[in-house]
């Protein structure tokens, strides 16, 4: 029977997989990775404002991660938006940075933030993440054709008095939730590696977009087990050596989808 | 060929008054003053760089106008053919699945559309292994199950052969008769979609000329535009000194110097 401490790190990592797969494959449809960097690196500033201020972790990462959404809503148009979100990914990582050295007894931690950790994971932080990942699959359900007209083409969705814009606000509402779920598991830098990682692996075994996003979930979580397991065994870094299972997962479902195609392509 | 299939006065279903659109400080269209009716085919030509799209966007909804009133009959449905549909690779969709975007059908109506469209068979192939003409008859099908009022085609041939454009044009004005729905064509295809329309726009900035495709062709403002010539190499050749129909000089817009 493994530890308690490793039954809660378990299902705390498979909560963010079922978060992380309807969100990642529309980050990955839509090539909003370097969105989910900026926002996720925000997720730091919040976690400041949460310790000095002594407000609950959760809303205050939702919150600046929408000010981050916002403000590239406002920007974008000026200038390109890849150059847009390089900005303020960093500048929103570093200020979170300056932002945390304010703050008496988060200096020393700071690699939990960083890099996440899974293993000190309480009762109550399992609550907020299976909340937070429920929401994110039920709003992600309910506007789910919506989302996917608005990703293939905008004009055609507003032909159909669907507003790109409003969908646009359902995922990144999705993504502040992610963020708030991600960021005591595996930590703002690699909160948008759970997104992009699963969804890309499950691309190659997909048909059609549902048959991804389950994919994307099941990968997510074999990847966390097998993370936690090497990390338990080589006494390794438990957010990093989870990204680094899934970096594998994604390598195998290449070379299988890979050397599937090439086995159908013979006579 | 020519020959409207609908009375002059059929109810309008869409009514720009004096729309104007400034994007960027930038005068894109001005003055423009159109009506769409109920079962008319009406075309809008222009050089590239003439608020054509922007024109589109406009009738869409996707773009408000700087100034100036939009109508639309109450409960109009529209629908939406774009020019191409750039699919990011990393979207699994097969051309079935496409069919029931944004809602679910009856999967009869999508079967027997698809076989309509010369793609009976291919519902579970993915929309990006398609061919160029298999698409835009994908997206054409897709239009129609939701039986629209208004079907609005952006450039709908473009990339297409010359018998492909004919079948096009064809199929377009086949779905006007079977369905009495109006439809609104963007395009610089002018000799094909001029036949096949009731009224032409000739667009650039404002409305330079408009009519029948007889009366259009005929204008000295669209010879000025397109060139005298029945080809359609002149296309983009842009004279700075045309003359509109009614003998004033067309200034004061934006003259793009072969936009192609």
């Amino acid at each position: 029977m493994p530890p308690d401490f490793m039954v809660r790190a378990a299902l705390a990592g498979i909560g963010l997989a079922v978060a992380c797969a309807p969100l990642g494959c529309f980050v990955v449809w839509r090539r909003m990775a370097y969105y989910g960097d900026a926002t996720a690196h925000a997720a730091l500033l919040g976690v400041a404002l949460s310790l000095a201020m002594s407000l609950p972790l959760a809303p205050a990462v939702i919150a600046v991660a929408l000010a981050m959404a916002a403000a590239v809503g406002a920007l974008s148009g000026r200038q390109s938006v890849d150059t847009l979100l390089g900005v303020l990914a960093h500048a929103a990582l570093a200020a979170g940075l300056v932002a945390v050295s304010f703050v008496q007894g988060v200096r020393s931690d700071l690699s939990a933030w960083l890099f996440g950790d899974i293993l000190s994971v309480t009762r109550g932080d399992l609550v907020t993440i299976w909340l937070g990942a429920a929401a994110v699959a039920a709003l992600i359900f309910w506007r789910w054709s919506r989302l996917i007209l608005a990703t293939l083409s905008p004009e055609m969705a507003v032909a159909d008095r669907i507003s790109p814009r409003v969908e646009q606000w359902v995922l990144n509402i999705a993504l502040a939730l992610v963020v708030a779920v991600g960021i005591r598991i595996v930590g703002a830098l690699l909160i948008s590696a759970m997104l992009i990682i699963p969804a890309a692996a499950a691309r190659p075994l997909s048909r059609s977009p549902e048959a991804m996003v389950l994919a994307a979930g099941l990968i997510g979580s074999v990847a966390t087990l097998a993370g936690l397991g090497a990390a338990w065994r080589l006494d390794t870094p438990t957010g990093p050596t989870i990204v680094c299972a899934a970096a594998v997962l994604f390598v195998v479902a290449t070379g299988v989808a890979g050397a599937g195609r090439a086995l159908q392509a013979r006579p | 060929m020519t020959a409207p299939l609908t009375a002059p006065l059929s109810a309008p279903l869409i009514e720009l008054d004096n729309v104007a659109v400034t994007l960027g400080g930038h005068a894109v269209l001005r003055d423009i003053d159109m009506t769409v009716r109920q079962g008319e085919i009406v075309t809008v030509v222009g050089p590239n760089g003439s608020g054509k799209t922007t024109l589109m966007r406009l009738i869409i909804g996707a773009l408000a106008p700087s100034a100036g009133r939009i109508t639309r009959a109450a409960g109009l449905r529209l629908a939406y053919v774009p020019q191409r549909l750039a699919i990011d690779p990393s979207l699994p969709i097969t051309a079935g699945r496409f069919m029931n975007l944004p809602h679910r059908r009856d999967p009869g109506r999508v079967a027997a559309a698809l076989t309509r469209a010369g793609l009976g068979g291919l519902g579970s192939r993915p929309v990006s292994a398609l061919s160029g003409g298999q698409l835009q008859r994908l997206l054409l099908a897709r239009a129609m199950l939701s039986e629209p009022d208004l079907l609005i085609l952006d450039e709908g041939a473009a990339g297409l052969d010359q018998p492909g454009v004919a079948a096009y044009y064809a199929r377009v004005e086949q779905l006007r008769a079977e369905t009495g729905c109006a439809v609104l064509m963007v395009s610089h295809d002018l000799q094909v979609v001029m036949r096949a329309s009731d009224h032409v726009i000739c667009l650039n900035g404002h409305i330079c000329c408009e009519g029948t495709p007889e009366n259009v062709s005929g204008s000295a403002a669209y010879r000025g535009l397109f060139g005298g010539g029945e080809g359609a190499l002149a296309l983009y050749r842009h004279h700075h000194d045309h003359v509109h129909a009614d003998g004033t000089p067309c200034a004061g817009h934006d003259h793009g110097e072969d936009a192609a």
